[in-house]
């Protein structure tokens, strides 16, 4: 959308496609990790009944971009044993797996980076670079730690991307679109048609969906948390036992590309929830714009709820991560492969009996 | 074709985060199944023992201090109470109620640095902070009365370096009124938590049996079913006037003895020291706390061994006189440094997670273990 429009202006297609691409890095990424982190810390501290940084700027809100610059500044330490190679391409390849989810997500009707047919399955693809990306890191660091570390993240992320895709397929199949624009699309006008309230369906249909999608969005919640290693379930990173995992031996610019990915990717699953369950960059009722006749009001207010629903469940995964411990491995493969595909399954074959009604 | 599999020998610290100090364990690993672990001590040695022997008998209180560095008040008040038994001397009883007082609260703030580490290490990091939040209270009512916040050299024989501060009973007041709805909180929030349930149920089962044989006291034994507390059963100081329960490790959440029973014995413990607390508060007497400190330390020819139930378990003093100002020789019987030989034990069969989770149940002080 955006490429067209910059298309029309510019008349050149290379120029246009290399600003598109770089939007979202610049547009959201980056200041949303600055704001991310930032709110992290405030978040965890007044959870904590600490008051978290407070010395750059008012009430510390500078303390990212001070961090930042100490990390630009840091010698690239590539330790002796590492396997160099591997050990840097590592924190891009892992970085470009999350940046590029960016490319597919509808921020409002109007600004999509690219409008792929296959978003949802272009989505779940992507994200599998993350895996490689920290299995090489691991694997390259020549650590203990890191490999345990690399090791149990790989199986994790693999483990669930099955619940997630099963309820992905199940909306899918409901649907009829693998598109999240036309997904978004259909959740339009006011909050009864999102998806979790049983989306554009009627009736006796309707009703029966609601339970299921409720099932669903908790089930692909809570392997979205698993898929970027957040708690309960960071024990890919987990401090208490393998130091930092598989990026224990990174320092400097290479860590904060670990660092900068895994908040872009924070972001990336709430808006998969958001896009599949919340009705995307759907208002819950109505536009401003519509109802005074600015029609050009109504992109801005989507882009304003679809960072609201983002930013909403980036907030529930901090707030878990500050509330509950975190799993051991085997209880988290137990959990994911006897109750969450098991469940999975059910709402999908579930959904298909209804949809038949 | 089978694969060529071998074990992993994976090095836990010295520098390792949940190590609890300079702990360096050598796992040895199949997969992330642990079938050996050798624990290497040492790395925090200071001779306290040896150096003692230089030293004269009050000048060893301040090394006792630092050995178990989270329970410093309990340490003076074994070696005080050893020299005194030692020595003959009657101390007045103000002065057995405030090491009372002193001992209690010090019992709690180790607790609570042991709970809440525990949660850190099992990744809940909220109540690490919400623990330390609430020793910090009891630091400060220390900090009043002695000006020292760790190392105290508060307890000496015979005596005590200075009287309560006048504000010390009215703020213990307020720290335990505020400290009940807090415990109940951490309660919520971390001992009743599914997942913390499923992380430390059943793991590192600790048999009464082979806790007794290894010699393992205070929590870690009581948890594993034992009502042995040496304030009740070989009491000391004015211990025999206060009323309060010896808890044990009940298996509530699973087999008697895992870890989460080790952890929750220490959250009945703290409610018990409140009690005791609260009824020394009430009844202690008036009195001076340095009439019956001695001019000049020096205890007649002969030996003494005297045990006290210091947070971790039993803390005895060894302490042999030759009838000069210095000790012939002071040991010490550290509780941690006997737990730490039956961690190997509890830790075969379970996951390199575990490790972390049981190291943190038997609640050790390298401080201690070392001297």
């Amino acid at each position: 959308m955006i490429y067209e429009w910059l298309y029309n202006i510019t008349g050149s297609s290379i120029l246009s496609m290399f600003v598109v691409s770089l939007l979202p890095l610049f547009v959201f990424i980056l200041p949303f990790a600055l704001l991310a982190v930032l709110a992290e810390r405030k978040v965890s501290a007044h959870m904590q009944d600490r008051l978290g940084p407070m010395r750059v700027g008012y009430h510390g809100i500078l303390q990212t971009v001070a961090d930042i610059i100490k990390l630009l500044q840091k010698e690239d330490l590539v330790p002796a044993a590492t396997d160099k190679k591997l050990f840097n391409f590592a924190p891009l390849l892992v970085f470009a797996g999350s940046y590029a989810v960016f490319a597919a997500i509808p921020f409002s009707s109007i600004f999509i980076g690219s409008q792929i047919q296959l978003g949802i399955i272009y989505i779940v693809a992507v994200t599998g670079l993350v895996v490689a990306g920290i299995l090489m890191a691991g694997w390259a660091s020549n650590n203990k730690y890191s490999l345990l570390g690399a090791m149990r993240s790989a199986a994790q992320i693999i483990s669930y991307e099955i619940p997630t895709l099963l309820i992905i397929l199940t909306i899918i199949m409901i649907t009829g679109t693998l598109s999240l624009y036309t997904l978004s699309e259909l959740q339009t006008s006011y909050f009864w048609n999102w998806m979790i309230l049983g989306g554009p369906a009627t009736g006796l249909q309707k009703i029966l969906y609601i339970p299921l999608m409720i099932i669903g969005c908790l089930v692909i919640y809570i392997s979205t948390l698993a898929e970027v290693n957040r708690t309960p379930f960071d024990i890919p990173e987990a401090e208490s036992e393998l130091v930092s995992g598989y990026h224990t031996e990174y320092s400097g610019m290479k860590f904060a590309m670990f660092f900068l990915a895994e908040y872009a990717n924070m972001f990336a699953v709430s808006a998969i929830v958001a896009i599949i369950f919340f009705g995307g960059y759907q208002s819950p009722f109505g536009y401003l714009g519509n109802a005074i006749g600015l029609h050009w009001l109504v992109p801005i207010e989507q882009f304003f709820w679809f960072t609201a629903k983002g930013l909403f469940f980036v907030f529930v995964q901090m707030w878990l991560r500050w509330t509950l411990p975190r799993f051991r491995v085997d209880q988290l493969m137990a959990f994911c492969w006897k109750y969450l595909i098991p469940i999975s399954f059910v709402i999908l074959l579930l959904a298909g009996l209804i949809s038949l009604i | 074709m089978a694969l060529k599999t071998e074990e992993m020998v994976l090095n836990m610290g010295p520098q390792h985060p949940s190590t609890h100090g300079v702990l360096r364990l050598e796992l040895q690993l199949e997969g992330e199944i642990i079938k050996d672990v050798i624990p290497h001590i040492g790395y925090l040695h200071r001779c306290f023992e040896k150096h003692s022997e230089a030293m004269t008998y009050p000048q060893v209180i301040p090394y006792t201090d630092r050995m178990d560095y989270l329970a410093s008040m309990y340490n003076e008040f074994g070696y005080a109470l050893a020299m005194e038994r030692l020595m003959g001397i009657e101390v007045p009883e103000r002065v057995e109620y405030i090491r009372v007082i002193m001992g209690e609260l010090q019992r709690i703030a180790s607790h609570l640095v042991a709970l809440g580490t525990y949660g850190a290490d099992i990744g809940a990091f909220t109540p690490f902070l919400f623990c330390f939040r609430d020793r910090e209270r009891i630091l400060h009512l220390f900090e009043i009365t002695c000006g020292a916040r760790l190392l105290y050299n508060y307890i000496w024989i015979g005596g005590l370096s200075n009287d309560l501060h006048p504000d010390f009973i009215r703020l213990t007041k307020e720290f335990i009124k505020d400290f009940k709805p807090n415990l109940k909180e951490l309660n919520d929030l971390l001992s009743f938590n599914a997942i913390f349930i499923e992380r430390t149920a059943d793991v590192g089962i600790l048999p009464l049996e082979t806790a007794i044989n290894y010699g393992v006291t205070g929590p870690n034994l009581r948890a594993s079913g034992m009502k042995w507390d040496l304030r009740k059963d070989d009491p000391y100081s004015v211990y025999n006037k206060f009323d309060y329960e010896i808890p044990v490790g009940s298996g509530e959440k699973g087999k008697i003895g895992d870890c989460w029973d080790r952890y929750f014995i220490r959250v009945r413990e703290m409610e018990e020291s409140l009690k005791i607390i609260e009824q020394a508060i009430e009844q202690i007497p008036d009195g001076d706390v340095k009439s019956a400190i001695p001019k000049r330390v020096k205890p007649p020819e002969g030996q003494i061994y005297t045990r006290v139930e210091n947070p971790r378990g039993e803390l005895g003093y060894f302490i042999i006189s030759d009838g000069s100002l210095n000790p012939s020789r002071v040991k010490v019987r550290a509780p941690s440094f006997v737990t730490m030989q039956v961690f190997p034990e509890l830790c075969k069969g379970f996951m390199v997670a575990d490790v972390v989770a049981i190291l943190g149940s038997i609640d050790i002080v390298l401080g201690e273990i070392d001297r």
